[in-house]
């Protein structure tokens, strides 16, 4: 990895942490008829608090295998990850994940999808101060007027919106999103990850976030993470994104860097690591 | 817009602004003349072995169509007390199948180690007809309404329980993911994911279990004896009165049809909106 803008441009609070969130060692082996299959081997990266990681990859690369481990879903089989020196053995809402289809449930309104999660991590609190919390979360993502929906009525910019308001009430330590912006539409991504960002700074949550997509990445990332091709995949690369924050798009585009890195993760994902298919 | 699409397919199809009534009830309507025509034709002769439409009508006009509800004690009721005492067992063996049926449903969805231990019995259980139960349950019973009860109960409760099963084993892994993630607890996960869920799949256990209850009782009515619908069809047949199983029949049909259709409203009125395919 190139090393001539690594810690400089870090922003200052990374550079003083203790790592955060630790990926040590981490390898993922399926059995099958034919022996076991190697879908991870050997990954190791370290996050530090606050940090706005993406990952990028070919898929079958086993970026959400590797989400998965850091959400709880799944079992390394080598290695463990680390949340705050504490190993990670289930899902719990201290990492709350933000899925691409939104898993909202369906019968519940927007509220209702909200209050779920907060009235199940905090069962204690009295109720005013559980609808209060929903009711700031749905505001913050815009959505106050649509509290009452039903996911069918809104749009899935709107219903992604909710997911991670559904997310963010929790307060988790790291927020985990696969892919969450694929399925929207170019206008409403580019609205989402600037509020994604925006509340990012505001709660400095560590985000972890998959993408497909170079421009998303250079945008929102502190660290591009790019993967190599499955089987046993590993990080290829790591690139830091030195753009200082508040990130403005059109600020950034017109930079002469930005067209430097994404030459460089073009290259490593159509050159370097080509997928068979593509 | 597939309202739109729909609407524009029927006035293309259909010619434009044919009503409702004259769509729906006046095919029907159609086909029953011509059935009862040909009917008619085939049983006109003397030595016709069952009685044409008219003659059914002239022989149970008075007192059978015009008082359902004549009482001259025993078991000689108009149909309509004896479909009602029918109604009471399927009522009775029905409830208790449902509730049964969606307790057990629901635990073998949840638990795989059940599911494999009762799946296969249950299997093997719901392919026996109503009435080889019968038999077994007069004599564990020892009376003949119970053991009618009990017949609609073993009848009804084996589709209610598999599609139970399978409704609570089809909740998207997203949503439990969901709650895996919120660490819902069980009653949480009960109301808010598995039931909403599940209730669907609920429902057409609930629908095919009414319909077999409703075959069922018939059955086991014409053995048990008593009032009913059932003996009185068996009843008409030992005294060959064949314009009263006749009767008998079209009533069966239509009350089993009103059954099935009231749990599809209670369906329509229960599952959740979002849920209906």
């Amino acid at each position: 990895m190139q090393t001539l803008n690594t810690t400089a441009l870090k922003r200052p609070e990374v550079l003083n942490g203790d790592p955060f969130l630790v990926i040590d060692n981490v390898s993922k082996i399926y059995p099958t008829p034919t022996g076991p299959y190697t879908v991870l081997d050997g990954i190791n990266l370290t996050v530090y608090e606050g940090e706005f990681i993406c990952l990028i990859g070919h898929s079958g690369c086993g970026k959400s295998t590797l989400l998965d481990m850091v959400s709880g879903f799944r079992k390394p089989s080598e290695g463990e990850v680390r949340l705050q020196t504490k190993r990670i053995t289930e899902p719990g809402p201290d990492r709350m994940v933000v899925f691409q289809n939104y898993s909202l449930l369906p019968w519940l309104s927007a509220f209702e999808n909200v209050y779920l999660g907060i009235d199940s991590v905090y069962p204690n609190k009295p109720k005013a101060e559980k609808v209060a919390i929903a009711n700031e979360h749905l505001a913050m993502v815009g959505l106050a007027d649509a509290a009452n929906k039903r996911p069918r009525e809104l749009s899935g910019g709107m219903k992604q919106r909710v997911s991670i308001a559904r997310a963010l009430a929790l307060r988790p330590k790291v927020l985990v999103l696969d892919e969450p912006f694929g399925a929207l539409d170019p206008i409403t991504r580019e609205e989402l990850q600037e509020e994604l960002l925006k509340i990012w700074s505001d709660h400095q949550v560590t985000v972890l976030m998959i993408t497909h997509d170079i421009d998303e990445a250079l945008f929102l990332a502190d660290r591009l993470v790019m993967m190599t091709n499955g089987p046993a995949a590993n990080i290829g690369e790591i690139m830091n994104i030195p753009f200082p924050r508040p990130r403005n798009r059109a600020r950034i585009m017109e930079d002469p860097e930005y067209y430097n890195l994404r030459n460089q993760a073009l290259d490593f994902l159509y050159r370097r690591f080509a997928h068979a298919d593509e | 817009m597939t309202v739109l699409g729909s609407r524009s397919k029927k006035s293309s199809k259909l010619g434009k602004a044919m009503p409702a009534v004259t769509k729906y009830v006046v095919p029907p309507l159609v086909a029953i003349a011509v059935i009862l025509v040909i009917w008619q034709l085939i049983f006109s002769g003397p030595d016709a072995n069952l009685p044409g439409p008219i003659t059914v009508l002239q022989e149970t006009w008075d007192p059978l169509i015009i008082d359902p509800f004549f009482d001259y004690g025993g078991t000689n009721k108009g149909l309509g007390l004896q479909i009602l005492a029918s109604l009471g067992r399927v009522a009775i063996g029905f409830s208790l199948a449902a509730i049964v049926g969606i307790a057990l449903g629901i635990l073998v969805g949840i638990s795989p180690f059940v599911y494999r231990a009762l799946d296969p019995l249950f299997q093997v259980l719901r392919t026996v007809p109503p009435l080889a139960w019968l038999p077994l349950s007069l004599a564990a019973l020892q009376q003949s309404d119970p053991s009618a009860i009990f017949v609609i109960f073993i009848t009804a409760i084996w589709p209610i329980i598999i599609n139970t099963t399978v409704g609570v084993q089809q909740i998207p892994q997203d949503y439990r993911n969901v709650a895996k993630v919120l660490r819902l607890s069980g009653p949480k996960f009960f109301w808010k994911i598995l039931l909403p869920s599940a209730v669907p799949y609920i429902f057409t256990g609930l629908r095919i279990g009414i319909g077999l209850s409703w075959l069922a009782i018939v059955a086991a009515e014409m053995l048990t004896g008593g009032v009913g619908i059932g003996f009185f069809i068996w009843d008409a047949y030992n005294s060959s009165r064949l314009s009263e199983i006749i009767l008998a029949l079209v009533y069966v049909g239509i009350v089993g049809l009103i059954l099935d259709r009231l749990v599809a409203f209670v369906a329509s009125k229960v599952v959740p909106e979002e849920q209906k395919g």
